[in-house]
C-alpha cells in the first residue's frame, strides 16, 4: 500500500530520517518506537507531506506521493496530531466537519453527505452525545476521540496517530486503545502510530519499527524487536523483558540505575 | 445536530442589514437640523429613485451631500475594520490583534502627518492620497521583514510589524513636537479619527477595496477556520496554508489602509466588535465576517452619529466615543458569555 524507498529527510543540516526503506502493507497495525529525537514524529509527517524527503520516494499504491495534491492525499491519509488548541474554541461536531474539507474543495458549506460521514465517524468514536458541546469543555481523553472523528470524517485508508496515549490515565488508554483496534480490524483501516509506551506497542502492534538517530534500528514483530538487548542498545538504559503472562506478547519493566537486577 | 448552513448566514446577514439600515436612517435624521423620518424617506426614495426637483432643498442638501456620505463611509470603515480585525486574529493566533497591529496606520499616519505639514493636505484629495501611499510602503517593508525562509511566521510577521510600528510612531512623534498650532489640531483629530471630511466621493474610493477584500477572504472562509487550530492542521486538510495567509494579510491590509487614508485612526473598532461578533455567534468565519462587518457598520455609523451630535455644534472625535461606549458594551458580552454560548 505504501512503498518508501531509501527516504531521507533533514531540516536544515542533519539528517533526521536516513535512508528508510519499507513497506506498510493494507490493514497493518504498525508501531514506530524509538528515543526522543529518533525522528519518529517526522516520519509521520512524511508519510502525510506535511514533510517533504530531500532523497528517495514514497509510493501510495503506486503513484508517488509528491505528485499527488494535499487534498488527494488527505482523502487516503488521516494524521491525528498530539494536540491542537484552537485560538477560539468550535463545537465538536464543527471539528469534526473539518475533516470534510479534502472533499469540499472551494465549496464553503457541508452537505448532506458530508453530514453523514461525520455522523457515522462519531457514532463510530463514541462522542455523537457530545456533538454540541464546547472543544475546551471536554477531557483529554474525549478531544482524543474528536480527532479521530475528524480523521475517521476524511474517509481515510490509513490513519496515523502521534503518541496517541501521552497524558491519558490508564482506563482511558485502554478504551483508546481498544477503539484503534476496532478500526483496524472491523474497519479494515491501517494504522502507523508513534508511541513512547513500548508495552502498549508490544501489546497492540502487529509490527513494530525501531528507529535510532534516524535509521532503522530493528524491524519486525514484537517478539523480534522487543528483546532486551535491542532496547538497551537504543535506548541506553537498563531492562528487564519478560512474557506478559496474559498474552505472552514481550513486557518491559524499567530497573533502576545502579542496580544490576537484570543479572549481566 | 445544528450546523452552519447557507440558510443560517443569510437569515443573520438579512437582519444584521436591516439593522444597519435602521441606525442609517436615525443618522440621516439627526442632527443640529431634525428631519422627520417620513421626510427621510421622501429624501432618499426622490433620489435613488432619479425624480426631479421638491420644495425641501435644504433638508435635502443636508441629507444628500452632507449625512448620507459620512454615514455610509462610517458604515462601510466599520464593516471594514471589523472584518480586518477578526483576518488579523486568525492570522496571526491573537486574541489581541486588531486592524492596526502591523503598523499599517502608523504608516498612513505618517503620510498624512507629512501632507498636512507640506501644505497639500487638501483634505479631501492630498491627504488620503499621502497617508495611503504611506500605508502601502508599510504593508511592503512589513511583509518582506515578516516572511522567513519564504514563508510567513505568524510570529516574525507580528514582531516585524510591531516593530515597524514603533519606529515609525517616533516619527509621528517627531513631527508632532515641531508642528505649529494650527496644524497639530488637524493632525491630533485625524489621529483620533474624523469623518467630517467625507463626501460621495470618499465612498467610491473605499468601496472596490472593501467589496474585492470581502470577496477574497470570503472565498475563504472555511478555510480561515482550519488555520485557527494550527497551520500544520490546515495543511493536512489540503488547504495551500502560505497562499492562504498572503491573501489574508495583503486584504486585510489594504482594507485597513483604505479606511484609515479616508479617516484617520479610529480605534477599537477592529478590536472588539470581532469579538463581540464571535461571542453572539462563535468563531466559523464564514458567519463571523458577514456579521461583524454589519455589526460593525452599524456599530460606527451610531458611534458617528453620536460624535456629531452629543456635544453639538461642538464636534467630538469618533475614536472618544468607540472606545467609550464599546468598552462598556465588550465588558457586558463578555460577562453573559456562558449564557450566549449555548444559543
Amino acid at each position: 500500500m505504501i512503498d518508501l524507498r531509501s527516504l531521507s529527510f533533514r531540516y536544515r543540516q542533519e539528517w533526521v530520517l536516513k535512508e528508510i526503506s519499507l513497506r506498510i502493507e493494507k490493514g497493518e497495525f504498525i508501531g514506530v518506537i524509538g528515543p526522543n529525537g529518533s525522528g519518529k514524529s517526522t516520519f509521520l509527517k512524511i508519510l502525510c507531506r506535511l514533510l517533504s524527503p530531500q532523497e528517495g520516494d514514497i509510493l501510495l499504491d503506486t503513484v508517488p506521493l509528491k505528485e499527488m495534491t494535499q487534498r488527494e492525499i488527505a482523502k487516503k491519509i488521516a494524521i491525528v496530531p498530539q494536540e491542537a488548541y484552537s485560538l477560539f474554541p468550535f463545537r465538536v461536531i464543527e471539528i469534526v466537519l473539518m475533516g470534510r474539507s479534502p472533499y469540499l474543495g472551494h465549496l464553503l458549506f457541508e452537505g448532506s453527505k458530508d453530514l453523514e460521514m461525520v455522523k457515522r465517524a462519531m457514532d463510530w468514536t463514541g462522542i455523537l452525545s457530545i456533538g454540541e458541546r464546547y472543544m475546551d469543555e471536554l477531557s483529554g481523553g474525549e478531544r482524543k476521540r474528536v480527532f479521530i472523528a475528524r480523521a475517521l470524517a476524511q474517509e481515510p485508508e490509513i490513519i496515523l496517530l502521534d503518541e496517541p496515549t501521552a497524558n491519558l490515565d490508564i482506563h482511558h488508554q485502554v478504551d483508546f486503545l481498544h477503539l484503534i483496534v476496532s478500526l483496524n480490524r472491523d474497519r479494515g483501516l491501517t494504522i502507523v502510530m508513534a508511541s513512547h509506551d513500548l508495552n502498549i506497542a508490544s501489546e497492540y502492534c502487529d509490527r513494530l519499527i525501531l528507529l535510532q538517530e534516524g535509521r532503522i534500528y530493528k524491524m519486525g514483530s514484537p517478539r523480534d524487536v522487543i528483546t532486551r538487548e535491542t532496547i538497551e542498545a537504543v535506548y541506553g538504559c537498563r531492562v528487564w523483558v519478560d512474557e506478559n503472562p496474559i498474552s505472552g506478547m514481550p513486557r518491559i519493566t524499567l530497573l533502576k540505575r545502579g542496580r544490576e537486577g537484570s543479572g549481566a | 445536530m445544528n450546523i452552519l448552513t447557507l440558510k443560517k448566514v443569510l437569515t443573520v446577514s438579512l437582519v444584521l442589514t436591516f439593522f444597519v439600515i435602521l441606525v442609517l436612517l436615525f443618522s440621516l435624521m439627526v442632527g443640529s437640523v431634525r428631519v422627520s423620518p417620513g421626510r427621510t424617506i421622501q429624501v432618499l426614495y426622490q433620489f435613488f429613485l432619479g425624480h426631479g426637483e421638491t420644495e425641501m432643498e435644504m433638508e435635502r442638501t443636508i441629507i444628500l451631500s452632507l449625512r448620507l456620505p459620512r454615514a455610509l463611509l462610517a458604515g462601510m470603515v466599520g464593516a471594514g475594520l471589523s472584518v480586518s480585525g477578526a483576518i488579523f486574529q486568525a492570522l496571526l493566533r491573537n486574541p489581541l490583534a486588531d486592524p492596526y497591529i502591523l503598523g499599517v496606520s502608523s504608516g498612513s499616519a505618517v503620510g498624512a502627518i507629512l501632507a498636512i505639514l507640506l501644505g497639500f493636505g487638501s483634505l479631501s484629495f492630498g491627504l488620503p492620497f499621502a497617508s495611503f501611499v504611506g500605508a502601502l510602503l508599510t504593508i511592503g517593508v512589513v511583509f518582506y521583514f515578516g516572511k522567513q525562509e519564504g514563508r510567513m511566521h505568524p510570529n516574525i510577521l507580528l514582531l516585524a510589524g510591531v516593530i515597524t510600528g514603533s519606529f515609525l510612531s517616533a516619527i509621528i512623534m517627531f513631527f508632532l513636537s515641531i508642528s505649529q498650532k494650527e496644524e497639530l489640531h488637524t493632525i491630533l483629530f485625524w489621529l483620533m479619527g474624523d469623518f467630517s471630511f467625507a463626501n460621495p466621493q470618499s465612498v467610491l474610493i473605499i468601496l472596490p477595496y472593501l467589496a474585492g477584500g470581502f470577496g477574497v477572504l470570503y472565498r475563504r472562509s472555511r478555510h480561515l477556520n482550519l488555520i485557527l487550530s494550527g497551520e500544520e492542521n490546515a495543511h493536512q486538510l489540503g488547504v495551500d496554508v502560505e497562499r492562504l495567509k498572503i491573501l489574508s494579510y495583503l486584504c486585510a491590509s489594504l482594507i485597513t489602509a483604505a479606511s484609515v487614508s479616508l479617516c484617520g485612526l479610529i480605534g477599537f473598532v477592529g478590536l472588539i466588535i470581532p469579538h463581540s461578533a464571535r461571542l453572539l455567534f462563535g468563531p466559523d468565519h464564514r458567519l463571523l465576517l458577514p456579521a461583524a462587518s454589519l455589526i460593525g457598520a452599524s456599530f460606527l455609523i451610531l458611534c458617528d452619529t453620536l460624535a456629531r451630535t452629543l456635544l453639538s455644534p461642538v464636534e467630538l472625535p469618533v475614536g472618544v466615543i468607540t472606545a467609550a461606549f464599546g468598552g462598556p458594551f465588550f465588558i457586558y458580552l463578555l460577562r453573559k458569555r456562558k449564557g450566549v454560548k449555548t444559543l
